[in-house]
């Protein structure tokens, strides 16, 4: 099942120069642009691993390119997405951000029934990669 | 057919051309400008100039090839500058990432000016996040590595700056279409440099060597730097001046337009304290902004005879 979070994941996957440009996009924007990665791709997980700092003083995407060519090499069969932030006074907070690398297979989610008091019903989501130890998720 | 005239003006990127105007675009790009400001506002440096416009042709060609669909490739633009303290190689660099941007080299032409601090860590680990950090940050421009020898210490074999050249070349080498990478510094150390390290010297296609000033070019530099500053000599100043330069040459640590404008700033200090204890009454614009010959002669260098001791 294919994760959609974030902008631009009912596209098909972004090729290089569409990433390059939207992130480019983002720099001209003075946003700082910044890579993180996880294998918990739960909706609720916000908080992904950091990959290296946020860039807030590159002005070319090129950048953030070698970097995420980088994280793919080690982190190639994670989830990996471009995280945009504005830091101008009275937003200081997420303006953009779309997964760029995802795992060969994205098994999806099991959806668990939970009989509660009476008649009523509690819903979890848990992803089935989530079933094997942090960081043999994949792959 | 019009093609010439059509090539003058915006070509859809992907129209393929039949004929290319190249002192059309040679004026369209916007290089001309640059090269006629680099004529206009740098003094002397004839060499550096004619190399400068080589390689402007060199790229407009490419350019105009790679636009007609001919085989082309990204042709080696890093550079090494070579020369004297104070002769220009910070300026030029300047001008040349502006150059590069207008031609479509590099898709920002900034420059980021580093030295051997920026680049080489203290402590193991800590070069390789700093040169990238560095790297990245000149990417899309020009990075531009003054006294680029300091970066290797032979007489040290544990020192963090092979590490940082390692990662540099491999940047200069994969990544030639994001980045620019000019190295400078004294020509003699620069040679032992590239001996010592033959991946740089071949990774460098063009190497500009930078000629001192003659005294006479010092001269209309120390003018040029008091025009911009809405100074000038008067004409007893600008024959002390001339015999400033000659005295100052003679003397060790001579950097060239860098001694000029310190000099220059001196000379400011003292007309500044000549106007304060002698102004009796309302000075005009004309007082305020002439350099007198006292201002100058009252230097240290004129104290010594030439080429006597040092002179700080």
């Amino acid at each position: 099942m294919r994760i959609t979070q974030g902008a631009f994941s009912f596209l098909p996957d972004l090729t290089h120069d569409q990433i390059r440009a939207q992130v480019q996009y983002c720099i001209d924007n003075k946003w700082a642009v910044s890579l993180e990665f996880t294998d918990e791709p739960h909706p609720r997980n916000t908080y992904w691993d950091m990959w290296g700092h946020p860039m807030f003083d590159n002005p070319d995407a090129a950048a953030l390119m070698m970097e995420l060519n980088a994280c793919r090499k080690i982190y190639g069969d994670r989830y990996i997405r471009v995280v945009a932030f504005d830091s101008s006074h009275g937003w200081e907070s997420v303006k953009l951000s779309f997964i760029v690398n995802r795992p060969a297979e994205e098994p999806g989610y099991r959806l668990d029934r939970q009989e509660a008091a009476g008649r009523m019903i509690r819903y979890t989501t848990r992803p089935y990669a989530a079933d094997r130890p942090a960081g043999a998720r994949y792959g | 057919m019009s093609a010439p005239a059509l090539a003058e003006t915006e070509v859809p990127q992907n129209a393929v051309p039949a004929a290319i105007d190249l002192r059309g675009e040679f004026e369209t790009s916007g290089v001309k400008d640059v090269l006629a400001e680099l004529d206009r506002e740098l003094i002397g440096l004839a060499p550096v100039k004619r190399r400068i416009r080589e390689t402007a042709a060199l790229l407009l060609v490419e350019r105009a090839r790679r636009r007609m669909g001919l085989a082309h490739e990204t042709p080696t633009l890093h550079m090494s500058f070579t020369g004297n303290p104070g002769t220009g190689k910070t300026t030029v660099a300047l001008r040349m990432a502006d150059l590069l941007h207008r031609l479509g080299y590099v898709r920002k032409g900034h420059l980021v000016s580093v030295t051997r601090d920026d680049l080489v860590g203290q402590y193991i680990g800590h070069t390789a996040p700093k040169t990238k950090e560095i790297l990245k940050k000149a990417m899309g421009g020009v990075l531009f590595i003054d006294e680029a020898y300091y970066l290797y210490r032979p007489e040290n074999e544990r020192d963090y700056g092979q590490e940082a050249i390692e990662i540099l070349l491999q940047v200069m080498e994969n990544q030639r279409d994001d980045l620019v990478v000019i190295l400078a510094g004294y020509a003699q150390r620069m040679d032992r440099f590239f001996e010592s390290n033959p991946g740089f010297r071949s990774r460098i296609a063009h190497h500009i060597d930078f000629p001192d000033y003659s005294d006479d070019e010092l001269l209309r530099i120390a003018e040029q730097m008091l025009d911009q500053q809405n100074y000038l000599f008067d004409t007893k100043a600008t024959t002390a001046m001339a015999d400033y330069i000659a005295r100052r040459r003679a003397q060790p640590h001579f950097a060239n337009a860098r001694s000029i404008r310190n000099a220059l700033d001196r000379a400011r200090l003292r007309q500044a304290n000549r106007l304060f204890e002698s102004a009796k009454g309302p000075l005009d614009a004309k007082a305020l902004s002439t350099i007198s010959a006292e201002d100058i002669t009252a230097s240290r260098v004129f104290a010594r005879k030439p080429g006597e001791g040092e002179s700080k």
